[in-house]
């Protein structure tokens, strides 16, 4: 099992599960976040700033932290 | 009277429809979350006067930020007779989501895909026919910044409202809310069905231009040069514009007011002319820099590179207790603070909010720009002018930060940073001049209210009592001066800039205004004059303590709204005053100190 955060820069994904709070759940879910869904890795800040994800049309950064509540398959 | 209400997830393009319907110059912006409070506006629609609302964005019904609080207490309770559910049409795959999950709670609804520009360029195809059908609602593919399809949603919802008779239930929709799910599913089924996105998006300039906006060493470097080379622009081209405008006023009052009002009274001219009119014609000559920097601002804003700006500068906040959009609101606060300020409301966690709120009033707005052009076109030669402008942003940027750093502990969070990165955008021409205008609104406004009444009362106190020689320290302004001398003396402010000092708290605008009054002069006679008093080093000191103590009155007033505590608004208030004594100490003394 991985985790969003331990992905690199052009690597892809399968979102295999979720695990936050209520609000951050739902707040991943709107803008992308399902189980089963694919993403990329688009690029990461400097000094371990946040990353870049697309899924679908939408790009979306996100800081480590939250991306370590995501649990991917990479493919 | 009917009611229509504007919903959608963020950056949808809501207040742009708004504004389009309703002719309103409701804020627009490429950043999720300008919107944060209800706006309304009257409309005829299909013969009936309609009450048009535009809410803030939401991104599902669960949200608890302020700005989507803001949003279910709307639906919770008002009735409504009608939603028009503005939905991203290249992002239709996931922002479906919300539409089902309000058509769960049995709004009648008219369903806008927005932007149906970017999803043609993108390659994307939406059967809205099928669609509707599927949805049992109508769906109209628009893009509400040309124009396109408005009569079209606009027929819908005439239909809509004319059939109808009862509008929604707040109390039951309260209920519903509480229970609903399983849209997962449904939302997939329909995109699978209805709509075709190609595997790669057809457009990329944004990834190109993302390539080098948002490159590992060249992003934050582009970023500082760019706002390096903007201010410079405002000033080189704002500044001889102001002068040339200050010289027309001037003239104005020599050939004709001056004639004007030679037969009257010298009390009433003195009111007229060395108070209200020096005092406004000098605020007014800045009028064409506000509006220069406003336009520059609203291309900035709908540019979408804010949230390029949070996504390079968030791993440095993060080291200060804030997070990437903490920084924008930052850059937000260089038009105004308030709106800033309200911005926060995009914030779960108050502790970051109010970390936030705390740094935003040292954000060095465009009513301070105009005190530092004005007194820096006094008393810098030109080739270190813009240098001591740029100097003033430095010292912005460095209070913030320092302030964020000693109250950070104080204001521990664990707030989520989730932002999305919308694609880059340009304003057209017409949004650009709406906004300019708006400004421009706003500032005759604020000089309608708080300038003339603080003119005509600088000039009070600077003239009166009668006996005494107009700003002599016999004056009423004079002893006020005086009664702060033992705290403005060390810090090289003397008693005539004390008194703009004072009224500078009202508004800043007040400042260069009060300093015409004070000193009976405008334009280049008020500039020779002040530079024959004050030497750089009291003007730097002054203007180092105009940027850090409070920005104004309606900053202070919506810091004590959006944080629901007087005690907070003292905290910043004191903070700022003492953090702008020792400051303008340290810079005044060592300056001292050194020979200068
Ligand atoms: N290309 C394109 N851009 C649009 C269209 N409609 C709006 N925009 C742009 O989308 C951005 C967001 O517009 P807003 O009207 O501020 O969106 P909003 O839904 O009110 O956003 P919030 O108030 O933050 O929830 C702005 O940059 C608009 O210029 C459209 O039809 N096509
Ligand atoms: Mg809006």
């Amino acid at each position: 099992m991985q985790f969003l955060s331990q992905l690199k820069a052009g690597q892809r994904a399968i979102i295999s599960a979720i695990e936050a709070d209520e609000f951050l759940f739902h707040r991943l879910s709107a803008l992308g976040f399902r189980v089963g869904r694919p993403l990329s890795i688009m690029r990461q800040a400097n000094f371990g700033g946040p990353i870049q994800v697309r899924l679908g049309t939408t790009d979306v950064i996100l800081r480590a932290s939250e991306a370590q509540r995501i649990h991917i398959n990479a493919i | 009277m009917k009611r229509i209400a504007l919903l959608g997830m963020p950056n949808t393009g809501k207040s742009t429809l708004f504004n389009r319907i309703s002719g309103a110059s409701a804020r627009v912006g490429n950043w999720p979350g300008i919107t944060v409070d209800l706006l309304s506006a009257k409309i005829l629609l299909g013969g009936h006067i309609v009450e048009l609302i535009d809410l803030p964005g939401i991104y599902d019904l669960h949200g608890f930020s302020e700005d989507e609080q803001v949003v279910r207490h709307f639906l919770t309770h008002n009735p409504v007779d009608l939603l028009v559910v503005l939905l991203n049409s290249t992002q239709i795959d996931r922002q479906l989501s919300l539409l089902l999950q309000l058509k769960k709670l049995g709004f009648p609804i008219v369903l806008a895909l927005n932007m149906a520009d970017e999803a043609k360029r993108a390659g994307i195809t939406i059967n809205t026919e099928s669609l509707s059908t599927a949805l049992a609602l109508p769906v109209i593919q628009i893009s509400a910044k040309y124009g396109d399809g408005l009569p079209k949603v606009l027929q819908a919802a005439t239909e809509i409202i004319n059939q109808q008779q009862a509008k929604t239930n707040p109390q039951s929709i309260a209920l519903l809310l509480q229970e609903e799910n399983e849209i997962e599913h449904e939302m997939q089924a329909l995109v699978q069905r209805h709509v075709q996105i190609p595997a790669t998006l057809n457009d990329d300039t944004t990834d190109k231009i993302d390539k080098l906006l948002l490159h590992k060493w060249l992003g934050l470097p582009l970023f500082f040069g760019a706002m390096f080379i903007l201010f410079q622009l405002i000033f080189t081209v704002g500044a001889p514009i102001q002068e040339g405008l200050a010289w027309i006023l001037d003239l104005f009052r020599a050939q004709l007011l001056d004639p004007l009002f030679a037969g009257t009274p010298h009390w009433l001219s003195g009111l007229m002319l060395d108070g209200i009119y020096n005092g406004v014609a000098t605020v007014a000559a800045f009028v064409p820099i506000i509006i220069l920097f406003f336009l520059v601002m609203s291309m900035v804003e709908d540019s979408g590179y804010l949230s390029r700006a949070a996504f390079l500068m968030d791993a440095i906040m993060a080291k200060m207790g804030l997070d990437g959009r903490s920084f924008v609101m930052m850059l937000m606060g260089f038009g105004c603070n308030v709106p800033a300020i309200m911005g926060t409301r995009i914030m779960r966690s108050r502790a970051i909010r109010l970390l936030t709120m705390l740094v935003i009033p040292l954000s060095l707005c465009s009513a301070r720009l105009q005190v530092f052009i004005f007194i820096i076109a006094a008393l810098f030669a030109p080739k270190h002018a813009a240098l001591a402008l740029f100097a003033l942003y430095v010292m912005s940027f460095f209070t913030m930060f320092l302030t964020a750093v000693l109250f950070q502990n104080q204001y521990k969070n664990t707030e989520p940073f989730i932002l999305e990165l919308p694609p880059y955008r340009f304003p057209t021409f017409r949004q650009i001049v709406l906004r300019g205008s708006h400004e421009v609104k706003h500032f005759l406004n604020r000089a309608s209210k708080f300038i003339i009444l603080g003119v005509m009362l600088v000039w009070f106190l600077s003239n009166f009592p009668s006996t005494a020689a107009p700003a002599s320290l016999d004056t009423y302004a004079g002893k006020i001066g005086l009664f702060f001398a033992p705290l403005l003396d060390p810090i090289g402010i003397n008693h005539e800039l004390a008194i703009a000092l004072i009224f500078g708290f009202v508004a800043k605008e007040i400042v260069v205004g009060a300093l015409a009054v004070i000193y009976g002069l405008q334009g280049d006679a008020l500039m020779a004059q002040m530079a024959s008093q004050i030497d750089w080093v009291q003007a730097m000191s002054f203007m180092l303590f105009t940027l850090i103590y409070t920005p104004c009155l309606s900053t202070i007033a919506t810091i004590r709204n959006e944080s629901k505590s007087t005690a907070f608004m003292w905290l910043s208030i004191a903070w700022s005053l003492a953090l702008a004594w020792i400051v303008s100490f340290v810079f005044y003394q060592s300056a001292r100190y050194l020979g200068f």
